[in-house]
């Protein structure tokens, strides 16, 4: 045992002392009160009225506010589709999930805050219910949106290539229907707000604190709603976040039903979520029902797809949804060579929580789909499910797909292969046969994925048909922006608006300054606390889609190099060198061939601050750089609507490999071997931090965790006493994870994101080996969660049948 | 998800203790692992909560002639680690099971019993072996059999004005064996299905008695004699003989109705798969050389 510990973070140490400044530990405004919000108990029902009275009456509340209040005073959150479904941050007209805020209630303290929230009567009609995608779509489903013509709020086709030839010519059409569930991710902090309603002499505006992490997309779309401009809303974001994994995207209209309710209060007001009001109503990924067809050779080549998709996204289309359906449009015939697609992509309105950002986002539904098909397609041309889908992986990049994507690098057999090695596929198949010797089960489940990493932001624009976009209202983009200074002592700082929440950015985006600034990561500080009035950003800033590696990093780079030419061309006049012969090594300026020519960093940053008279002809006095890194890959859609909906596409190859207990149905996981492919690897241990995370993510998604509501409407799965989250009891399986290393071209340190990979792999490769492991009952896998209940049930009704 | 008002007290003494829940709107305070999640979500409003861990002579675990006597306020994580708990060989095969180690060091023994939450492992254990349960109230003390005192799901005999002040478990004797199995969604959840069995044989090793508790499976444990079932059962007890005769038993006696975790036919292949299992353990338990089974 060493008797120091050194964090390998720089996050670390304060996290693990309790030095973390989360939310809900800052009070940035004097006078602060708190509020708390009242929720709909019903599915679905008319408001007749909200009575405010009582709770208004209450000793120690400040104000009170409902529909009325936020009828007369916010405009509906601009959507990304025209669907006429509009959305506010409380019911107005009606409610439509249990949990759907109605009021809120100010008062001094949480306690009494909501002691006056009981005294809030709501007078309900209530209407019929749509529990789940199906019965959304049925013809006489009950309408949630009076102004819409049907629960559907987005409905587009798209065909790619020569779909109808291919299936025709098909000497095997591969059918398949599956439900993926509806899950989060459940990070430990919940929602935190602290709004501030200004009056000034050039009118309101609005200062908020709150744990969101971007898409900063939704800070136009908050002032949208609050009838200001964008400008005039500041919101500050604090570096400590306690998780998110996509599902604090949702938090914007609460800031702005804060914000309201600190116009009615006068005061700052604070709302922070607990845990019964984040499993009713912060946000969710969408389940998705969908039927997928491929059409396939008699030597087992996929030749053409067609995917139909219907998402859940709850009981609105809260932006950024419906991009569900589109973040992996231009991956969407995953690793493999299939040059001719159809898709139909809906979402449909239902009685229950919003959807969003999961991470993931949009790849566990698809893959669910794709490689539950492709093990259905090794069934139809009796190949092994790793040898039918090696025979359509793609093998040359960059590599365009059908619809867009073009794949930026990446070695996919060789990826594969290693996978294979590290699970000891053969072991595996000889326990699975001495397994089935003794009635008892095991199987072996794949699944491989196109992982995609730093969203273009274009893809939004799929929602809307081609000629209804608006020429020169295009979208697209993965920009970040990064701001480097030095200051008179020669410390360097890098200010980020990545917003993370645990992952590590300081400790990476350091050690990247630092290495192109030749400094030790001592000399260079991260600043990720966000003030959108100081921080550098743009709308697609923010923490999502495993953004930070290739994106933030490379903006780091850029920036970082502009401050070393400044610091080059002042080391330049001390040591009377010619500035393109100088390098920035060991904390020096140097040389380039005789590193005894040298000046300190310091030193010549020293020389800008102070001495700028001194500076050659043209070199500016500014040690303070931002960089925009704009990569030119991402366009917005076409005309014909394909589109490159991410800027680099890395690779996931998953085996898994699971026992079954023949009595208790119990499903325990044997192995998982899980290759990655994310570019060059900035940092090993973040890396495998994020696949173990990621592993973790999808095995409560594929086990464990379940949203569900009952044919009232009701949710019930409301506390973790239902919602059951894998804990490390859980997690303790062998597990092989290994990399393989093609860099992306399109970024400066050739990195992709990695954050989101077995997100989307392992569901399905679980669910394959469970297939697997009961073909010899002849049980049909085509949903999760897995568990024994669920295998019981399967089981019983196969049972059934053949009894029948 | 904060509480509604209400009054704390922590008197010093039993006396004090049966004064503050007179009038019976008030609540015991013990480990608290079940009661302050019920008031923050306000399911409960008790308006007095009466902390009970100021109480001379409760926290008391000792060995009490032929029982282990577990006092209010021991908790479940001081029984687990005591060595007092091998002589009741069934507490130290139940209590890890309890939620989690930080619950258990927390949550107190007499409490979980005092809840009786159906799927909850002690009072199974409690029924299981007989154990008698020490309750005072405004009429006096009184000693309650295990098997008598859970009434229903989160109900016992132990009335508002009444608190549960100690349980005494019988320490096992020559020739007894146990078992103990549940099966949860994950660890430390509350069991879809659980068993606690216990088997005694005489010097020969043939079977004397048999006795086994589900959980999990009732509105409250539900205990059964399984002396002949398992005598039945072939002369090596194997678990494939015990299975069509538990499977009997599940359907006789397993009728919650069930979740989304376990439905009711479920948990019946639970409960007679685990009872088969857990009586085959507790009778190679109960044999003069005692085996463990390898698999």
């Amino acid at each position: 045992m060493s008797g120091k510990w050194t964090p390998s973070r720089i996050e670390d140490g304060p996290l693990v002392t309790g030095r973390g400044r989360f939310l809900d530990d800052m009070d940035p405004l004097p006078g602060t009160l708190v509020a708390a919000v009242v929720r709909s108990t019903q599915p679905h029902a008319r408001i007749r009225g909200v009575d405010m009275s009582r709770a208004r009456a209450h000793p120690g509340v400040a104000a009170v506010i409902g529909p009325d209040e936020v009828l007369a005073a916010l405009r509906p959150f601009p959507l990304s589709t025209g669907a006429p479904m509009h959305y506010y941050p409380t019911g107005t007209d009606r409610v439509r999930f249990v949990g759907e805020p109605v009021a809120v209630v100010v008062a001094t303290d949480r306690y009494t805050a909501e002691d006056a929230a009981e005294l809030v009567a709501i007078d309900y009609e209530p209407l019929d219910v749509v529990v789940g995608a199906r019965a959304a779509l049925a013809e006489d489903a009950p309408r949630l949106h009076e102004d819409a013509e049907s629960n559907v709020a987005t409905d587009r086709t798209f065909s790619f290539g020569e779909v109808d030839e291919v299936f025709a010519e098909a000497a095997h059409v591969v059918e398949g229907e599956y439900d993926f569930p509806r899950y989060s991710s459940v990070p430990m902090e919940c929602y935190s707000v602290i709004a501030d309603w200004r009056e000034g002499a050039d009118g309101p505006s609005v200062e908020a604190w709150a744990n969101f992490h971007g898409p900063f997309t939704m800070v136009p779309v908050m002032a949208g709603a609050l009838g200001i401009p964008t400008s005039k809303v500041r919101l500050h974001v604090p570096a400590d976040i306690g998780g998110s994994f996509g599902i604090k995207a949702g938090i914007y209209p609460y800031v702005v039903l804060m914000a309201l309710a600190s116009k009615h209060s006068g005061t700052p007001v604070r709302w922070t979520e607990d845990r019964i009001e984040h499993l009713l109503a912060s946000s969710t990924g969408a389940d998705r029902v969908m039927r997928f067809a491929a059409a396939v050779t008699a030597d087992g080549t996929v030749t053409g797809l067609k995917v139909d998709l219907v998402d859940n996204v709850g009981a609105y289309l809260r932006p950024p949804e419906p991009s569900t359906l589109y973040r992996c449009f231009g991956n969407i015939t995953g690793p493999y060579t299939i040059g001719a697609v159809q898709i139909r992509a809906r979402a449909v309105v239902t009685n229950s929580m919003p959807t969003g950002l999961n991470r993931g986002f949009g790849g566990q539904q698809l893959y669910f789909g794709l490689e539950r098909l492709m093990d259905a397609v090794a069934d139809a041309t009796g190949l092994d499910v790793v040898d039918v889908r090696r025979r359509n992986l793609i093998r040359g990049f960059p590599y365009e797909t059908p619809t867009g994507g073009v794949y930026d690098s990446g070695d996919y057999h060789a990826a594969v292969d290693l996978a294979v090695k590290n699970a000891d596929l053969a072991e595996l198949r000889a326990r699975q046969e001495a397994a089935r010797a003794e009635g008892a089960y095991y199987g072996i489940g794949v699944g491989l994925v196109t992982d995609p990493s730093g969203t273009n932001i274009g893809y939004v624009g799929l929602a809307t048909p081609a000629e209804q976009r608006k020429p020169g209202r295009d979208k697209s983009g993965s920009t970040e922006h990064v701001r480097i200074s030095v200051d008179m002592q020669g410390l360097v700082t890098v200010m980020l608006g990545s917003v993370p929440q645990g992952q590590g950015h300081a400790t990476v985006a350091r050690q990247v300054a630092a290495d192109r600034l030749g400094l030790p990561v001592e000399a260079v500080r991260v600043v990720v606390d966000m003030d959108t009035a100081t921080t550098p950003w743009t709308v697609t800033s923010g923490s999502y889609s495993s953004r930070f590696a290739p994106l933030v990093t490379s903006a780091v780079v850029q920036a970082a190099d502009r401050i070393a030419h400044t610091v080059r061309a002042a080391a330049s006049v001390m040591l009377d060198l010619p500035p393109e012969e100088l390098e920035l090594a060991d904390g020096t300026v140097r040389h380039r061939d005789d590193p005894s020519r040298a000046v300190q960093f310091r030193h010549a940053a020293g020389v800008v601050h102070w001495d700028p008279g001194a500076l050659p002809e043209g070199t500016p006095a500014r040690l303070y750089e931002e960089a925009a890194f704009t990569p030119r890959e991402v366009k917005a859609a076409t005309r014909d609507d394909r589109i490159n909906s991410s800027l680099c596409y890395g690779f996931v190859a998953e085996l898994v490999a699971v026992r079954i207990d023949p009595d208790t149905l119990e499903i325990t996981i044997d192995r998982v071997s899980s290759v990655h492919d994310a570019g060059t690897v900035l940092n090993q241990q973040l890396l495998d931090g994020q696949v173990h995370g990621a592993l973790t993510h999808a095995l409560g998604g594929a086990m464990y965790e379940e949203f569900t509501y009952a044919e009232s409407g009701q949710p019930t799965s409301g506390t973790f006493l239902d919602y059951l989250c894998p804990t490390s009891a859980e997690t303790g399986y062998d597990l092989r994870t290994d990399h393989v290393v093609t860099p992306s071209p399109l970024t400066p340190l050739g990195a992709k994101g990695s954050g989101e990979g077995s997100s989307m792999s392992f569901p399905v490769a679980l669910a394959n080996a469970v297939a697997d492991a009961l073909r010899p009952t002849g049980v049909e896998i085509t949903k999760l969660p897995l568990h024994g209940e669920v295998l019981h049930q399967l089981l019983e009704n196969t049972t059934q049948k053949e009894l029948s | 998800m904060k509480a509604a008002s209400f009054a704390y007290v922590r008197p010093a003494t039993l006396d004090d203790v049966l004064a503050e829940l007179a009038g019976g709107d008030g609540k015991v305070l013990a480990g608290g692992q079940s009661l302050v999640p019920v008031l923050a979500m306000r399911l409960g409003r008790p308006a007095t909560l009466v902390d009970i861990n100021s109480v001379e002579g409760l926290d008391g675990l000792a060995r009490d002639g032929d029982v282990v006597r577990v006092g209010a306020t021991v908790r479940q994580r001081t029984l687990e680690r005591s060595p007092l708990a091998a002589a009741v060989p069934l507490l130290p095969l139940a209590l890890p099971f309890v939620g989690h180690r930080e619950l258990r060091s927390r949550g107190t023994v007499c409490g979980s019993l005092a809840h009786a939450d159906p799927a909850a492992e002690l009072p199974a254990v409690a029924c299981c072996l007989g154990a008698t349960l020490e309750v005072a109230g405004p009429d006096g003390r009184r000693r309650v059999p295990a098997e008598e005192f859970f009434v229903g799901a989160m109900s016992t005999g132990a009335g508002p004005e009444d608190v549960l002040i100690g349980a005494e478990f019988p320490i096992a004797g020559a020739g007894e064996g146990h078992g103990f199995a549940e099966i949860a969604r994950r660890h430390g959840d509350f069991a879809l299905a659980g068993v606690a069995t216990r088997v005694r044989v005489d010097g020969d090793g043939a079977v004397q008695q048999a006795r086994l508790t589900g959980f999990g499976i009732s509105d409250r444990p539900v205990t059964r004699d399984v002396t002949e079932l398992l005598r039945s059962a072939g002369p090596r007890r194997a678990e494939p003989d015990l299975r069509a005769a538990t499977a009997e038993l599940a359907a006789e006696i397993v009728d919650t109705g069930g979740d989304a975790h376990g439905s009711t036919g479920y948990r019946r292949r639970l409960f007679a798969v685990l009872a088969a299992r857990e009586l085959q353990k507790a009778h190679r338990r109960a044999l003069p050389t005692a085996t463990e089974d390898p698999s």
